[in-house]
């Protein structure tokens, strides 16, 4: 009797598992059709059902916007949902575990690949600090975490493909972790851990051990479609911003004026895009768009990508949250440190291209 | 019976102690729940990632907001 329940239960896992394969690649041949039909759709709204002048600089701008916003959405949702079957995977608890005890360099390198995969919320970043700087997790490691984290990401992988191209995306998250990495080490490589905030090693942290439930691979499934509803629903708003602020760019900005400030020829440009993006609080989903529209307007790579970096990597908000563990000496170094990398990043793609 | 949430007010640490106070009122259990928003406090319970649910003293969710499924067994429902 238990055989055959045994069995039969194992058929039906399998046919589930079955029409759940079946489902997902319909599913995936439906999503080929509508984004290939995208730009058709938006032409016939702007041009036949708008009465729109083909060429004019609101037919542009509504165009562009009718066209990035569904396409970028589609893409985001593709790309939220698979890596969020990956997160699935980590916690910050195992990451911290893994890291803990770890060398320099080796350790830095980890963390910044660990910061892209592992789910984070800014919003805990003091209690991950804490977290895993007294569970041994060398200081320059964890930087190289918190500064991978939320600048390396899935939204920002899937905008930028969709609304730049994909070399543009591999640059960016190359660059990107190289900053995290090197910034960590450097610091590391200081030896400030007397600049943590002194709370912080009297914390007596109680050993957390979360009972983990295993996850089945539908629980996995569930997992990434949670994923998708909670971070669509969070960056919907920003992409819209976004995309609306870079239609206007793209309609009605002059061509070439971007050439001026943030071009290649002077000096200035890549300094300045770091400054101007400091105080602006965005994330990948913002500030993207607006960066696509910019390049289109004869930015240069190397400015616009040290713009973007800084708007994400670098915000207001979060050197206040890290006041209440760091101390200003720190921060500083922290900020000088990622800032140095972005100017870098910024140089030599100016340089190169 | 004693249920901590811990989270520093982000969206998600609303979403589940409104959860948490819900499933209690359901399942009509004897529990004390209390929001710590405190980061030191957070951290002293050896939490890494918010919002995070603790029950008599065990860490039972971290990191996301617990499915009301989940919140109903640790309640013994």
């Amino acid at each position: 009797m238990t055989f055959i329940s045994t069995h039969i239960r194992r058929v039906n896992k399998k046919t589930k598992a079955g029409a759940f394969l079946a489902a997902g690649a319909l599913s995936l041949y439906l999503w080929w059709l509508v984004y290939r039909s995208l730009p058709a759709v938006a032409q016939w709204l702007t041009y036949d059902l708008l009465p729109l002048a083909r060429g004019s600089h609101t037919g542009a701008s509504i165009e562009f916007f009718l066209y990035d916003t569904p396409k970028v959405m589609m893409l985001l949702v593709l790309v939220v949902f698979f890596v969020g079957i990956i997160r699935s995977f980590f916690t910050p608890e195992k990451t911290r575990a893994f890291l803990s005890g770890k060398s320099e360099l080796a350790g830095n390198v980890l963390a910044a690949l660990l910061g892209i995969v592992t789910p984070f919320c800014s919003c805990s970043a003091v209690p991950l600090f804490i977290g895993f700087v007294t569970a041994g997790v060398p200081l320059g490691v964890t930087f190289s975490f918190l500064i991978a984290a939320p600048m390396v990401n899935e939204i920002a992988l899937g905008l930028l493909y969709g609304l730049v191209g994909w070399k543009v995306a591999v640059i960016y998250m190359g660059t990107g972790l190289f900053i995290a990495i090197s910034a960590g080490w450097i610091i590391g490589r200081m030896k400030l851990e007397h600049h943590i905030e002194d709370w912080v090693s009297r914390t007596a942290v109680a050993g957390s051990s979360v009972e983990e439930a295993q996850m089945t691979w539908t629980d996995r499934l569930v997992y990434g479609r949670d994923a998708v509803v909670e971070i669509i629903g969070r960056v919907w708003v920003y992409i819209l911003l976004g995309i609306g602020v870079g239609a206007g760019i793209h309609g009605f900005v002059p061509e070439g004026i971007m050439a001026s400030v943030m071009g290649k020829d002077a000096w200035w440009s890549v300094p300045l895009s770091v400054l101007m993006g400091v105080p602006m609080y965005s994330n990948a989903a913002g500030v993207i768009p607006v960066v696509e529209a910019l390049l289109g307007k004869g930015a240069a790579l190397g400015s616009a990508l040290a713009f973007m970096m800084s708007v994400i990597a670098l915000s207001l908000p979060e050197i206040v949250i890290l006041r209440k563990v760091l101390k200003p000496r720190l921060i500083a170094v922290f900020v000088a440190v990622v800032a140095c990398g972005i100017l870098l990043v910024g140089y030599m793609f100016n340089l190169i291209l | 019976m004693k249920i901590k949430v811990l989270g520093p007010g982000c969206a998600k640490c609303n979403k589940t102690e409104t959860l948490i106070r819900e499933a209690v009122a359901e399942a009509g259990a004897d529990a004390d729940v209390v929001k710590i928003t405190d980061m030191m406090e957070i951290a002293a319970l050896g939490v890494v990632s918010t919002p995070a649910v603790i029950v008599d003293d065990a860490v039972k969710s971290t990191g996301k907001v617990p499915k009301k499924k989940e919140v109903m067994s640790w309640l013994g429902q």
